[in-house]
């Protein structure tokens, strides 16, 4: 039918390898799960989510510290969790016994919440710490889990756990 | 059927199509967790706010944050009488070691915790151009670091100034809604330290989740609603000259 259809059929057979060679690099170099949700890789979500956790969560504090958690109850503390005041305890949780916790420095660690500040909502307690204590740790006479202070003589640094 | 040449070379390119489809392999398998049975989002009640820095602090400690740079930040509004088009806000060093005492008198005072919005319909997302950035099928907006180029254009591209660059790896950041958490069950690092219960982490697609109740009683807003970003990041009592 075509006169010297051998050329056309050499450059079809070049365009085919050209195509092949196109096709197979692109499986080598696009990730296996790209496209799997959507346009992305999405091997990057289970990557994403087996970066280690820092904070326990209160929930595992509670379930060792019952002693604090029944204290805290009693008072307006209640409604904090653990790792606002002692901070990331991941590590602590996972090796208890090597592991502990720094002690607090509650004239720094107070003052963050209760320092006033006229942006403060109103109805939370505020005082200005130079005048209130003086630079006096607050555990002197607040117990920091059950921060109310007895008025039936329990108060003073001798009322503290 | 005898194979000729020509015949092989129409077969070897659908092979390698095939090919392809065999690499890819089956889905990650996640035993807890599914994927579709979640839709994230965060409640924000600026009421409760008190400007602590710990939202601030723990996500910089969860999530390796570099130094100077925030995923998470607060900013303290003064709102002078009426001038409620020219707030005077401040954010110094993203709110991390608190705030000072106001100078300013009079007027109105408050805080507004920011974070990424994880929007359903993201800009940032949108304008990658290697998809690096994606919305999860659970509603977090990511960054796959090994796919990132760093050309910013997501930091651009952000209405919420939310990304940035990281200076070690040169790869766009941002929050993750501590994805690593709460695939756990675990909720937001910022949530957890969270001293008066002003942010919540809530999943929408959870009928028992409290974040309905409070929706349906509550006059809440997110920032930029006219972006139609689909931001699902919800601010409760938050006042009209928040940007």
């Amino acid at each position: 039918m075509f006169k010297d259809i051998e050329h056309l059929v050499r450059l079809a057979a070049v365009m085919a390898v050209a195509l092949l060679a196109f096709l197979i690099l692109r499986a080598v170099i696009i990730p296996r799960s790209f496209g799997q949700y959507g346009h992305y890789r999405g091997a990057a979500i289970a990557e994403i989510a087996a970066h280690p956790i820092a904070f326990a969560g209160h929930s595992t504090c509670e379930g060792c510290h019952t002693d604090v958690v029944a204290l805290k109850n009693q008072g307006k503390h209640v409604v904090v969790p653990c790792e606002a005041c002692h901070g990331a305890q991941a590590r602590h949780a996972d090796d208890p016994g090597s592991v502990t916790p720094a002690k607090l420095d509650t004239s720094v660690l107070c003052a963050r919440c209760h320092e006033a500040n006229s942006a403060k909502p109103k109805d939370f307690p505020q005082v200005e710490a130079s005048s209130h204590s003086g630079g006096v740790a607050c555990d002197t006479c607040h117990q920091p889990h059950k921060p109310k202070i007895e008025e039936t003589g329990a108060s003073g640094p001798e009322a503290k756990k | 059927m005898e194979i000729t040449r020509r015949h092989l070379l129409l077969l070897l390119p659908a092979a390698a199509v095939g090919w392809k489809y065999v690499l890819a392999g089956t889905p990650e398998a996640s035993p807890n967790y599914r994927l579709t049975e979640h839709w994230w989002a965060m409640l924000i009640d600026i009421p409760k706010c008190i400007g602590c820095g710990s939202c601030v602090r723990a996500c910089a400690q969860e999530n390796d944050v570099p130094e100077g740079y925030y995923r998470t930040w607060i900013e303290r509004y003064h709102v002078a009488d009426w001038k409620v088009e020219r707030p005077d806000v401040e954010s110094p060093e993203g709110g991390i070691h608190g705030f000072p005492a106001n100078e300013e008198s009079g007027g109105k005072n408050f805080f507004v915790p920011k974070l990424c919005n994880h929007c359903a319909d993201s800009p940032c997302t949108q304008v990658c151009p290697v998809g690096a950035t994606f919305v999860t099928p659970d509603g977090v907006v990511l960054v796959d670091k090994t796919y990132c180029l760093g050309c910013r254009y997501c930091v651009q591209a952000c209405p919420y100034g939310c990304r940035f660059i990281n200076p070690k790896t040169n790869t766009a950041e941002k929050c993750t809604l501590c994805y690593h958490r709460i695939t756990k069950g675990l909720t937001t690092a910022c949530c957890e330290v969270c001293p008066t219960g002003a942010r919540q982490l809530a999943d929408l697609k959870n009928p028992d989740d409290p974040i309905h109740s409070f929706l349906k009683t509550h006059s809440v807003q997110v920032l930029k609603p006219h972006m139609a970003t689909g931001a699902k990041v919800f601010y409760n009592g938050m006042d009209g000259s928040v940007r």
